[in-house]
C-alpha cells in the first residue's frame, strides 16, 4: 500500500507538472495575444485613435445663467434679454489663436480692441471649455456662416443678449452691460463667466451684477470630429445612453439671476425726460415719504443698446468726447452751485439759532456792503426789495437779506445747518456712486489751497455763500433730498432706487428693508414758517415761480435758484445774449407737493439756459401736472 | 523543537509575491487617483481596502495550509448559503443583486466562490488518486456548476464565468484524460443555446456587440469603442498621468472599476501597459513555480489553479477592454476599485505564500 502510494505520488506529480506546463504555455500565448492587440491599438492604429479622441468626444458645455431683468415699480421692463447669436471658440481646437483672431477681426466679427482681452480670457480658461467671444448681428452671422469651415474650433450658437427696450430712458440709473475687460477678468470668477461674454459696467447693471448674474451651470454634449452634435440637451430628459449603461453625465442647471425691481415710475420718467428735451441738466423726483426715486434724469442721455451691443470705437469716442457729456450722470455726479435754493435752509438755521425772527426786517437797497470794504454785493433786483422779513426774502429771493444773514451766522453756522440737510455728504445711494458736493469752511479752505493767501477765509466768501454762490456745490439728488426734509418737517428719508429682488421662477419678491429715517430737531413753528414761505414762492404774486405755477390744480411749494456761472464785473449788467452759452446762468428749482401732505419732492437743474423760471420751473410743472392729473387717474 | 516554534512565529513571507503585489497595487492606486479625478473620499476608501486586503494577505500567509484543507467543506457550505442569502435579500446595485451590506463594507459573496470552488475540488481530490475516475469527475463538475448557476442568476455573468474557469482549470490540473476533456467541451458547446436562454438582455447585448462593435457606436458598442479610443490614443508613451482626455471627460464608463485598464493605457501608453503585464506575469510565474514545488494534492491543485485563475482575471479584463473578449464585468486584479475582489485576490496570494512556507517547514 505504502509503495503503491509513493509510486502514485511520483506519477501524479509528473502528470500535475505536465498539466501546469501546458497551462503556462496557454498563459504565455494569451499574454502574447494581449500584447499584440495592444500593439495594434496603441502603435499601429495610434494616429486614428488619437484623431478620434480629439474629435469624437463628450464636450463640456458651460451654460450661461439668464440675466435678471430690471423693472420699474409697476413691473415695466427696463432691461430685457433677447435671443441672439454668439460666436464661440474652443481653445484646444484652435491651432493658431492669433491667426484665427486676426482673421475674425479682418471680417469685422470681433473688435480689434478686444483682442488682448480675448487672448487673456481664452488662455486662462480650461482648454476644452467653449468661450463666447462675440455677439453677432444678422449681417455678421451671414458673414461667418459662409466661412465657417475656415475656422476650426469657432462656431455659432444661440444665446441671450441684453436689450434695453426704451433705449435712452433712465439710461444713467440702469447702466449697461458690455464685454468683460482685462481688468474685470482679474476680479471675477472666470469659470462662472465661461458662457457669458458681458458684465455690468455702470449703474444698476454694475452695482447689482451678482444678483442679476445668478450662477452658471454646465452640461455635456457628444459631438463628432465635424462638430456635429449627436446628442444635445442632455437635460432634463434622460438620454438613451444613460439608460443603457447607467452612466451619469454630470450636469448643473444654471441658476437665473434675480430681477431687480426699481422705484422708477416708467411713465413719470418718460414725462420728465420729454420735459427736459435736449437741454443739459438733471431731474430727480422722490417720493418724499418713502425716499423712492420715481424719476432720475440726466440730460442729454445715450442709447444703452449702442453700448450693450459693443459700440464701435467711433461711436464710443463720439459719446465720450461729446461736449454735452451724455455719459456723465448729472443727477448724481453733477455738482452745481446751489444758488438761492440754500435760502430756506439758512433761514431755518437762523430761526433755530434765534438770530432772527419773523419781525426782523432789514432794508434791501439793492446791494450789500461789508464794514470796512467798498465791494458791493448786488441783489438780483437792482432797485432793491425795500424792508423785507424772512418770509418775503424767500418769496422774492432777496439776496441782500441773506448776505446780512450769512454774515450774522458766520461760515461755521452756515456749514452746520447745510450739513444737517445732507449737503456736502455722500448719500451712500444703493445703486451708484454719487458726488459729495461741497459745503465750504475755514478748515476746508486751509486744507485744499496751496498759496498762503488762498488758505485764508475771507469775510466776502461768507457773504456769497449766503446765496449759494462761491465754493458751495450740490448735486440734484442732494437738493431733492434736502427739499424733502423741509416737506417732511425734519424727517430725512434717504433716497433709494432698489425696492427689491424678484425671483425669476416663482415671481416672489424679496423687499429690501428701508433704512431708518434721520430726524432734524427744529421747532415745528420754524418748519411751518419756512414751508409757508416756500408756498409763497408759488402763490404770492411776487413769488419767483408764480408766473409759471399760477393756477395749477394742486398745491405746491418750492424755491427757485438762478446760479451765476460767470462772475460779472462790478457795476456791469448781465446780458445773456452777449455771453457764450456755457457761461450763462443755470436755472434751479426745487419743489414739493401737495403742500399740506407732501408726496413728492422734485429738483430740476437746467444748465446755461438762464433764469429758473424759463426752463427749470416749467419742467417741474410738466412733471407735477402729470403726477397729479394723469398718473393719479391711472 | 522549541526553536521550530519560534521559527513558526517568525513572519515568513515570499518576497517576490509581496513586492510585486505591492508594486501593482501602487500602480493601481495612481491610476485610480486619476480615474476618480482625485476624489478624496474614493481614494481614502481604496486606501482602506488596500490596507485591509494586505493585512488579510499577511494573516492568511501565516496559517499552515493544512488548516485551509480542514475548513474547506465548511467554507464551501458557508459560501453557498451566502449566495442563497444574496438571492433572497441581497441589496440591489447596478441592476443586479450581488452585494451583502454589512454596514461599512458591502460584500459580494460571489467573489468568494472564485477561491472556494478550487479549494473544494482540491479538498475532494486530496485523499484520492489522480486522475479522477468518471464518477469523481461528475462530482467535481457539480461542485463547479451549482455555485456558477447561482451566481449567473444574480445576474453576474463575469464572476460566473470566472468561477467556471477556476473550476475548469482545477479539473484540468487533476489530470483528467483528453477523452473526458473533449466530451466536456462538446457538452459545453451543446449547452450554449441553454446558456443564451439564461442570460439577461444586457448580457446578450454585450455578446452581440462583441461580435460587431461598430454596429451601434453610441448604443451598446459605446463601452468598447470608447475604451479602444482611450487605449489607442495613449500611443507608445501615453498622454501622461491625469492627462487622459477620454478618461477625464467622463468619457469612459465605469472607469474606476471594469475599464480602469483603459485609463492606464491612455495615460501611461503601450510601455506602461507592458510593464504592468510584465509585473502580472512575474507574479503569476512565481505562483506557478510555487505550485510546481508544492507537496500534497490539496496544495498542488489549490496553488496551481489559483495562480492560473489570477492570470485569467488579468487576461479577461484586459481582453475585454481592448476588444478581444466580450464585456463581462470583470475587475482588474489589485487595481480596480472594489473591496471584495481585492480581498479575495490577496487571500489567494496569502494561501499560495502559506503553501510555499508550509512546504519549507516540512523540508
Amino acid at each position: 500500500m505504502d509503495s503503491n502510494t509513493i509510486k502514485d505520488d511520483w506519477k501524479e506529480n509528473k502528470l500535475f507538472i505536465s498539466r501546469l506546463i501546458i497551462l503556462s504555455v496557454v498563459t504565455i500565448f494569451f499574454a502574447i495575444l494581449l500584447i499584440v492587440q495592444l500593439y495594434k491599438l496603441q502603435i499601429v492604429d495610434y494616429q486614428e485613435f488619437s484623431d478620434l479622441s480629439q474629435g469624437n468626444r463628450l464636450k463640456f458645455m458651460p451654460l450661461a445663467p439668464t440675466r435678471g431683468l430690471i423693472k420699474d415699480r409697476n413691473g415695466i421692463i427696463l432691461a430685457d434679454n433677447i435671443p441672439n447669436w454668439e460666436l464661440v471658440l474652443i481653445p484646444e481646437e484652435v491651432n493658431d489663436l492669433d491667426f484665427t483672431l486676426d482673421r475674425l477681426i479682418g471680417l469685422k466679427l470681433i473688435d480689434e480692441l478686444n483682442k488682448p482681452r480675448l487672448k487673456q480670457l481664452i488662455t486662462s480658461q480650461r482648454q476644452f471649455e467653449p468661450i463666447v467671444i462675440s455677439d453677432l448681428s444678422d449681417d455678421q452671422l451671414a458673414i461667418f456662416s459662409v466661412r465657417r469651415h475656415q475656422f476650426p474650433g469657432v462656431s455659432i450658437r444661440e444665446g441671450l443678449a441684453r436689450y434695453y427696450p426704451h433705449n435712452k430712458l433712465a439710461a444713467h440709473a440702469i447702466g449697461y452691460v458690455s464685454s468683460i475687460s482685462v481688468d474685470e477678468l482679474k476680479i471675477i470668477d472666470v469659470s462662472s463667466y465661461a458662457a457669458t461674454s458681458v458684465i455690468g459696467k455702470i449703474g444698476i447693471e454694475k452695482s447689482y451684477e451678482n444678483q442679476l448674474f445668478g450662477s452658471s451651470g454646465y452640461h455635456h454634449e457628444i459631438v463628432n470630429a465635424q462638430g456635429r452634435v449627436f446628442q444635445e440637451e442632455l437635460y432634463p430628459g434622460v438620454p438613451s445612453l444613460t439608460q443603457e449603461f447607467n452612466i451619469e453625465f454630470p450636469y448643473k442647471l444654471p441658476e437665473p439671476g434675480k430681477n431687480i425691481i426699481t422705484s422708477i415710475d416708467f411713465n413719470l420718467q418718460r414725462v420728465a425726460e420729454n420735459a427736459m428735451g435736449d437741454l443739459r441738466g438733471a431731474v430727480v423726483v422722490l417720493n418724499s415719504n418713502t425716499g423712492d426715486i420715481l424719476s432720475i434724469v440726466s440730460s442729454p442721455s445715450y442709447d444703452l443698446n449702442l453700448l450693450a451691443q459693443g459700440a464701435s470705437l467711433e461711436d464710443f469716442s463720439q459719446l465720450s468726447n461729446n461736449a454735452n457729456k451724455p455719459l456723465f450722470n448729472r443727477a448724481l455726479l453733477g455738482t452745481y452751485p446751489p444758488g438761492s435754493i440754500v435760502k430756506p435752509f439758512l433761514g431755518l438755521g437762523a430761526l433755530d439759532s434765534n438770530l432772527i425772527d419773523e419781525n426782523t426786517r432789514p432794508v434791501c437797497s439793492g446791494f450789500f456792503i461789508l464794514p470796512n470794504e467798498d465791494h458791493r454785493y448786488r441783489d438780483w433786483k437792482i432797485s432793491g426789495h425795500g424792508p423785507v422779513n424772512l418770509h418775503q426774502a424767500i418769496v422774492e429771493s432777496c439776496d441782500v437779506f441773506f448776505y446780512e444773514l450769512a454774515v450774522n451766522m458766520g461760515i461755521e453756522g452756515i456749514n452746520n445747518y447745510l450739513r444737517l440737510f445732507g449737503f456736502g455728504d455722500n448719500l451712500d445711494l444703493d445703486f451708484s456712486i454719487n458726488a459729495e458736493g461741497l459745503v465750504p469752511s475755514r478748515q476746508w479752505k486751509e486744507k485744499n489751497f496751496n498759496n498762503f493767501s488762498d488758505k485764508i477765509w475771507y469775510p466776502g466768501e461768507t457773504v456769497i455763500t449766503g446765496i449759494g454762490q462761491g465754493f458751495a456745490l450740490a448735486t440734484p439728488i442732494q437738493i431733492a433730498y434736502a427739499n424733502s426734509i423741509i416737506a417732511n418737517k425734519g424727517i430725512g428719508v434717504k433716497p433709494r432706487l432698489i425696492i427689491g429682488y424678484e425671483d425669476n421662477k416663482t415671481g416672489e419678491i424679496e423687499l429690501i428693508p428701508r433704512e431708518n429715517n434721520k430726524i432734524i430737531d427744529i421747532k415745528d413753528e420754524h418748519w411751518d414758517y419756512i414751508r409757508e414761505a416756500m408756498r409763497g414762492v408759488v402763490v404770492d404774486q411776487r413769488g419767483t415761480s408764480f408766473s409759471v405755477l399760477d393756477g395749477v390744480n394742486y398745491s405746491v411749494a418750492g424755491k427757485t435758484g438762478t446760479v451765476q456761472v460767470f462772475s460779472i464785473g462790478q457795476d456791469e449788467l448781465y446780458e445773456e445774449e452777449e455771453l457764450a452759452e456755457h457761461l450763462r446762468d443755470h436755472g434751479i428749482f426745487m419743489a414739493f407737493a401737495p403742500y399740506d401732505k407732501p408726496e413728492i419732492s422734485i429738483s430740476v437743474i437746467v444748465e446755461n439756459m438762464g433764469s429758473s423760471s424759463l426752463h427749470a420751473v416749467p419742467i417741474a410743472r410738466e412733471i407735477l401736472d402729470y403726477y397729479f392729473n394723469e398718473n393719479k387717474l391711472n | 523543537m522549541k526553536k521550530n516554534i519560534i521559527n513558526d512565529l517568525n513572519i515568513v513571507m515570499d518576497k517576490t509575491i509581496l513586492i510585486i503585489s505591492l508594486m501593482i497595487s501602487l500602480y493601481g492606486f495612481f491610476i485610480l487617483y486619476s480615474s476618480v479625478d482625485g476624489n478624496e473620499d474614493l481614494i481614502l476608501r481604496q486606501a482602506i481596502r488596500l490596507i485591509i486586503a494586505f493585512s488579510c494577505f499577511f494573516l492568511i500567509s501565516q496559517i499552515p495550509s493544512t488548516y485551509f484543507r480542514i475548513f474547506t467543506p465548511w467554507v464551501f457550505g458557508f459560501s453557498i448559503s451566502l449566495l442563497v442569502l444574496v438571492m433572497l435579500s441581497g441589496m440591489v446595485g447596478q441592476g443586479a443583486q450581488r452585494w451583502l451590506d454589512f454596514g461599512i463594507l458591502t460584500f459580494q459573496p460571489s467573489e468568494l466562490l472564485k477561491i472556494v470552488v478550487p479549494m473544494m475540488i482540491a479538498w475532494y481530490m486530496h485523499e484520492k488518486s489522480m486522475p479522477p475516475n468518471f464518477n469523481q469527475v461528475l462530482v467535481i463538475i457539480s461542485i463547479i456548476i451549482i455555485p456558477s448557476i447561482l451566481i449567473m442568476k444574480q445576474p453576474d455573468l463575469g464572476t460566473a464565468i470566472l468561477v467556471l474557469i477556476a473550476g475548469a482549470l482545477t479539473l484540468f490540473l487533476t489530470g483528467i484524460s483528453k477523452r473526458i476533456i473533449f466530451l466536456l467541451a462538446s457538452v459545453l458547446i451543446g449547452c450554449a443555446p441553454v446558456l443564451w436562454h439564461f442570460m439577461q438582455d444586457y448580457q446578450r447585448a454585450r455578446v452581440l456587440t462583441f461580435i460587431n462593435p461598430g454596429s451601434d457606436p453610441l448604443g451598446t458598442g459605446y463601452n468598447i469603442i470608447q475604451s479602444k479610443i482611450a487605449l489607442g490614443s495613449g500611443g507608445l508613451f501615453g498622454k501622461g498621468w491625469l492627462n487622459g482626455s477620454q478618461s477625464h471627460l467622463e468619457f469612459l464608463p465605469e472607469r474606476s472599476t471594469d475599464f480602469i485598464f483603459a485609463v492606464a493605457g491612455e495615460e501611461f501608453g503601450f510601455l506602461g501597459l507592458l510593464s504592468l503585464l510584465f509585473m502580472y506575469l512575474v507574479l503569476v510565474g512565481r505562483c506557478i513555480w510555487i505550485s510546481s514545488q508544492a507537496s500534497g494534492t490539496f496544495n498542488k491543485l489549490l496553488s496551481g489553479s489559483l495562480s492560473l485563475t489570477f492570470f485569467f482575471y488579468v487576461f479577461i479584463n484586459a481582453g475585454m477592454v481592448c476588444g478581444i473578449l466580450p464585456v463581462v464585468g470583470v475587475t482588474l486584479p489589485l487595481i480596480s476599485a472594489g473591496g471584495t475582489s481585492m480581498l479575495a485576490l490577496m487571500i489567494t496570494l496569502g494561501m499560495i505564500v502559506s503553501i510555499h512556507k508550509h512546504k519549507n517547514l516540512l523540508s
